[in-house]
């Protein structure tokens, strides 16, 4: 281990619902020394692009965007002195006996954590992880990636548009894109249902009276600098495509809402195990891995539909931790008044 | 006016470049693409050959063993990665061992290094993921890999620091034979030369009709690949071959540069020269043949995939100086092993440039080598915190899955990448597993940033594949 070596109680790697959560409760049970690391130059991960509404609803009772939402926790977290927040700071490696390295402007840094909660969330899937055949020109966006063009740097991908895949991603954009005047051509789905939730099927599809082809898949992609068309085919039950039932759409844009996947790349560089299909930590007990101390919340944990899912779980997570922390610890732990300074140990 | 006009900017073109370079010789690279190595030489395996799979007769076997020599050498001089791991000819029964000793005799009669034939005891240790149906195979241990566009980056970077012109963007399309001298029409103006090199890959068959040359036909063979999450890399330690067929070296399991398996390619008449397509046939194809050899190996770890187009003329490559229009070079057909041969051609085409009767006199102050670009993930810890602390763009991280940092994003740009892809060969930025979901708009504002460009005019790979379509800041 190279570069300078500092101690904390219990680090929390991602920012989001999630990380923030669980920094509360842990905070709640007595947890005194908090580190919450972020890559991003704010707090609030994913939910700061998402300005539609309907965050909250069992958590808060109150209908709120995702900004609304995160903003909720940034204010408890900002206000809670023990918990220390270290912005643009990526974490890197992470070893099996949890030290995590980051790195963040002007310094790479060790941290050795007796309690480890990773709240990473999840990534897309791409178009290459289903293995859409044909051309790879400009025009192919993961959902999100657009979403975040549109909602955070004011930038519209494309003017006619095909989703495939009826995430819930996928469908609240074909309502972004429709009311930012482009043409939303048709959300195409290889299962015979939306895998999304049923409002955003209505408000965000059916009332813009946009098509959705369930059993259908894409089965290749045109254009050379830019999409141009793309080929749509029905399948059977079994996924195979049905002969004869191949027609063209013209777009220029193709979102890809296939699903998304939990990030735990660092828990596996530790020597976690992850499920081959899911990516989540094959443990015994929830949010926990084979890793003593080493916990996983949130997205990165499961996917979840609702941001309040996330929070709870990561709730249950955070108390997990310092539950944990008490056991190692036995007598020397101590809970500190919110006042004294967070505890450095050695 | 120019002593030589090199038609192309890919692997072969920037190697003649930049050995032509060394010599007192006003020299100018015309490549159509909006950056270098968007040719044929961005889509291919990126091995080094040692020359194995080729019967000795043909020019290309030769230029093979030589280019794989040569390669070493540049770069260490351009500090590009090439890496030495050996390659794997396996056999399953006693007729395939049969004719890997015929590969052995004729590996030795083109003097490849070292070639030998490994047991399956020697395989189980050494390759433990390795189908044990196979037998025995050949082991090549001069085998390489390399990143074909750094190299071709890193070729055409020293080339201009010793004095050649790159202009890229710049199709050419007409050529006038003036003698003594070609007037060489591009869409960004003429350009006069003593000299011509047609090294334009695929088109090539139509520089030459420029020129009147007719005997010169280019055919596409299409070879599909994909990439593996790079979690995979323990299932190889060489590059596993097959054994070759009549017309390719077969579908073929990979080592990259960058760490990620790879598989493929095929081998397809391709419908036309633009048509870098893949299919879910070539997908299929592909991981059968490939888990015969390794079975461990999935589709479900499949992160990225292309398609790259053989410039196929004949059997063998066609480097010669035309009669009928004295002054040109022609090196056409570069299908592979051209990658490893490259720096054996731009040798070859010297000598016959010198035999036209140009003049070739070394210049004192030949800039050989070149500084080594910072990879940070390449690089261990403790050189990062060093990295760090020379330069604070080393710790802001925007590429999360390959780890590259603002700096070495902002290095790319000023060494000329002017579009994402660019900066993905670059970089690796975007070449991970997320695809650039996480990145890709912070890339694009630090590409219209330096380039003083509006967001909207930035593309992927030129002209025509702008990634964003209107910015509401401008309504
Ligand atoms: C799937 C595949 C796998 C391969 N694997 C290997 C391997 O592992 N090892 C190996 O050694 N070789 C390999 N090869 C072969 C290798 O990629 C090629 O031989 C090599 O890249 C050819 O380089 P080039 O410079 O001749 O062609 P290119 O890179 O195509 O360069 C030609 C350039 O000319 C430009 N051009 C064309 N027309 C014009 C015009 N009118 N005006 C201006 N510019 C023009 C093009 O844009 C292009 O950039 C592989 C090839 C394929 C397809």
């Amino acid at each position: 281990m190279t570069g300078p070596m500092i101690e904390r109680e219990l680090v929390i790697v991602g920012g989001g619902p999630a990380g923030m959560a669980a920094a509360l409760a842990a905070h709640g049970q007595g947890v005194r020394d908090i580190l919450l690391i972020e890559r991003d130059q704010f707090l609030g991960g994913i939910l700061n692009q998402c300005v539609h509404t309907g965050f909250g609803l069992t958590y808060f009772k109150e209908v709120l965007t995702g900004p609304e939402y995160a903003d909720r926790f940034v204010t408890k977290i900002n206000s809670t002195p023990a918990i220390e927040t270290s912005l643009r700071t990526f974490a890197v490696a992470l070893s099996r006996t949890k030290v995590l390295t980051v790195i963040k402007p002007g310094r790479l840094q060790n941290i050795a954590a007796r309690a480890l909660i990773m709240a990473t969330g999840c990534r897309e899937k791409t178009r290459e992880m289903i293995h859409i055949p044909g051309t790879r020109p400009a025009g192919i966006f993961p959902a999100g990636l657009a979403q975040k063009l549109i909602n955070v740097e004011g930038l519209l991908p494309g003017n006619e548009v095909v989703i495939v895949g009826s995430g819930d991603i996928g469908l609240i954009m074909a309502r972004r894109f429709t009311l930012e005047g482009a043409k939303v051509r048709a959300v195409i789905e290889i299962e015979s249902a939306s895998r999304g939730l049923v409002r955003n099927l209505t408000q965000c599809v059916y009332d813009f009276d946009i098509p959705v082809y369930f059993n259908h898949m894409i089965s290749r992609i045109h254009g050379k600098d830019r999409v141009e068309k793309v080929e749509v085919v029905k399948v059977d039950g079994q996924r195979r495509p049905i002969p004869g039932s191949k027609f063209e759409l013209s777009c220029d844009t193709l979102l890809v809402s296939v699903g998304l996947i939990p990030e735990n790349e660092l828990i596996e560089m530790a020597g976690v195990r992850l499920d081959e299909k899911t990516n989540s930590p094959v443990s015994e007990a929830p949010n926990t891995t084979a890793i003593p101390g080493l916990f996983v919340c949130g997205n990165a944990y499961k996917v979840y539909d609702v941001a309040d899912s996330v929070t709870a779980d990561s709730q249950l997570c955070g108390r997990l931790a310092a539950e944990y922390l008490l056991k190692i610890q036995g007598d020397s732990f101590r809970p500190l008044s919110p006042l004294e300074k967070p505890c450095k140990r050695r | 006016m120019f002593d030589v006009a090199i038609i192309g900017g890919g692997a072969v073109g920037t190697s003649i470049a930049r050995e032509l370079s060394r010599y007192k010789l006003l020299v100018v690279v015309l490549e159509k693409e909006e950056e270098p190595a968007f040719g044929v030489s961005k889509s291919n395996s990126g091995i080094i050959h040692p020359g194995t799979q080729n019967p000795p007769g043909l020019l290309k076997s030769r230029l093979c063993v030589e280019g794989n020599r040569l390669t070493r050498v540049i770069a260490q001089e351009l500090g590009v990665d090439f890496k030495e791991v050996g390659e794997l000819i396996v056999a399953f029964t006693e007729e395939e061992i049969f004719r890997l000793h015929r590969l052995l005799e004729d590996a030795r009669a083109l003097r490849v290094p070292g070639v030998r034939m490994v047991d399956q005891v020697w395989l189980r240790g050494h390759e433990p993921h390795l189908s044990p149906r196979v037998k025995a195979a050949l082991f090549a241990p001069t085998a390489g890999i390399i990143s074909p566009y750094r190299l071709v980056y890193d070729l055409a970077e020293n080339a201009l620091r010793n004095g050649v012109q790159i202009h890229t963007d710049s199709r050419v399309t007409a050529i006038e034979n003036t003698r003594p001298h070609f007037i060489v029409h591009t869409s960004k103006g003429p350009f006069k030369a003593k000299y011509v090199v047609n090294a334009a890959g695929l088109y090539a068959d139509g520089i030459c009709r420029m020129l009147g040359i007719t005997d010169v036909a280019i055919k596409p063979v299409k070879g599909e690949e994909f990439i593996l999450d790079k979690k995979r890399a323990y299932l190889t330690n060489h590059l596993i071959f097959p054994l070759p067929s009549q017309s390719t070296k077969g579908i073929l399991v990979i080592k990259t540069a960058d760490g990620n398996p790879m598989v493929g390619p095929t081998a397809t008449e391709a419908e036309s020269k633009e048509d870098l397509s893949t299919s879910q046939e070539g997908l299929e194809k592909v991981f059968s043949a490939v888990k015969r050899m390794v079975p461990e190996i999935n589709e479900k770890d499949i992160i990225a995939y292309f398609a790259g187009l053989r410039p196929k003329a004949g059997e063998d490559f066609i480097i010669r100086s035309e009669q009928a229009a004295h002054g040109c070079i022609t090196v056409a057909g570069i299908q592979s092993p051209g990658l490893t041969a490259a720096p054996a051609i731009a040798r070859m085409v010297t000598r016959l440039l010198r035999q036209q009767g140009l003049g070739l006199r070394r210049k004192i102050l030949f800039h050989g080598h070149r500084k080594r670009s910072v990879h940070l993930f390449a690089v261990k810890p403790a050189e990062t915190q060093k990295l760090i602390e020379q330069d604070p763009g080393y710790g802001d991280i925007v590429c999360r899955c390959e780890m590259v940092s603002a700096k070495e994003i902002r290095d790319a740009i000023l060494r000329g990448a002017t579009t994402l892809d660019g900066i993905k060969f670059r970089t690796r930025c975007q070449a991970g597993r997320c695809h650039g979901s996480f990145c890709t708009t912070r890339v694009m504002k630090m590409l219209a940033g330096e380039r003083g460009i509006p967001v909207t005019a930035v593309t992927k790979r030129g002209k025509g594949s702008e990634v964003v379509k209107h910015d509401r800041a401008d309504d």
